[in-house]
C-alpha cells in the first residue's frame, strides 16, 4: 500500500509535467526567454502547483503524522551558504542551456530515449559525484 | 488561451502529487534528491524512491497506449550540449539540495527561507543563461 501510494504520487506528477507543457524542453526554453519571444504559459504551471501545495500542506501537516511514517520529514535549515548558492547557479546554469530539469527529463526520457538518454546519464554522474565529494564544498 | 489552461490543469496536477506524497509519506517531493539519494551512498530509505520513479516512467508509456498523439518533445541533438547540461544539473541539484519541484513546488508554499533564495537564483541564471546563448547564436 505504501508503494502504490508513492507510485500513484509518481504518476499523477509525471502526468501534470506532460499536460503542462513542461515536459517539452523547446516550451521550457520558451518560458526561460524573457527578454525573447517570452512565452509565459510555464508560469501557471509552478503558480497552479504551489496553489494546491500551499493550502494542501496547510491541510495535512497539521495531522501530525502521514499515513505510513512515524513523522513528516520536512527540512529545518534556514541558513542560506554557499553550496546552496553555487548548487542554483549550476543548476540554473543547466537547466538552460537545453531546458530540461530532472522531473522532465525523467518522464521524457521514455519518450526520447536517445537525446534525454544522454542527459539523464550525464545527470546521474553528476549527482553520483557531487554525493562522493560536494561535501568538501 | 488553450496553453494556459493545459498549464494551469498540469500545474495542479504536479501539487496534488506533491500534497499526496506529503499525506502518505511525509517526504518532500524533490525529483533531484528521490533520484539522487538512490545512488551510492544510497540512503536507506530507498524503496519508495524507487515505486515514485516507476511512476513517473509509467504514464508516458500509458500516454503512449491510449492517447492519439504523443507528448511534443523537442530537445537539442548537440551531444555535448546534452552531456554538459546533464552534469551541471547533477552536480547543482545535489550540492544546492534541490531542484524546481523540491525547492519550487514544496518549498515556496513552506515559506522556506533557502527555497526562496535557491528559486530565484536558479531561475534568474536559468533565464540570463537563455538570453546569453541567443546573442551568441545570433551573433555566429
Amino acid at each position: 500500500m505504501k508503494h502504490l501510494f508513492a507510485f500513484v504520487a509518481g504518476v499523477i506528477f509525471s502526468l501534470g509535467l506532460i499536460v503542462s507543457g513542461m515536459i517539452n524542453p523547446a516550451k521550457v526554453i520558451g518560458f526561460l526567454d524573457l527578454f525573447g519571444a517570452w512565452d509565459a504559459s510555464l508560469a501557471f504551471v509552478m503558480g497552479g502547483a504551489v496553489l494546491v501545495t500551499f493550502f494542501g500542506f496547510r491541510f495535512v501537516l497539521p495531522r501530525g503524522r502521514p499515513l505510513f511514517e512515524a513523522q513528516f520529514s520536512l527540512p529545518t535549515r534556514q541558513d542560506i551558504d554557499m553550496p546552496l548558492v553555487l548548487g542554483a547557479v549550476l543548476f540554473g546554469l543547466g537547466w538552460g542551456l537545453v531546458g530540461l530539469c530532472p522531473g522532465p527529463a525523467l518522464t521524457g526520457i521514455v519518450l526520447a530515449p536517445a537525446s534525454i538518454g544522454l542527459f539523464v546519464g550525464a545527470m546521474l554522474i553528476g549527482m553520483a559525484l557531487a554525493r562522493r565529494f560536494g561535501g568538501k564544498i | 488561451m488553450h496553453d494556459y489552461l493545459l498549464a494551469t490543469i498540469g500545474g495542479l496536477l504536479i501539487g496534488v502529487a506533491a500534497v499526496l506524497l506529503m499525506y502518505s509519506h511525509g517526504k518532500v517531493m524533490g525529483v533531484s534528491g528521490i533520484v539522487s539519494r538512490l545512488l551510492p551512498p544510497t540512503d536507506k530509505d530507498w524503496s519508495w524512491r524507487l515505486s515514485f520513479l516507476i511512476g513517473m516512467g509509467a504514464t508516458p508509456l500509458l500516454f503512449l497506449a491510449f492517447a492519439s498523439t504523443a507528448p511534443q518533445i523537442e530537445v537539442t541533438s548537440n551531444i555535448s550540449l546534452l552531456i554538459i547540461a546533464g552534469l551541471l544539473v547533477g552536480v547543482g541539484t545535489v550540492i544546492g539540495n534541490g531542484c524546481t519541484s523540491g525547492h519550487g513546488v514544496c518549498g515556496l508554499p513552506r515559506f522556506s527561507k533557502r527555497s526562496i533564495i535557491a528559486t530565484v537564483i536558479f531561475m534568474g541564471v536559468a533565464v540570463l543563461t537563455v538570453f546569453l546563448k541567443s546573442k551568441m547564436v545570433g551573433a555566429l
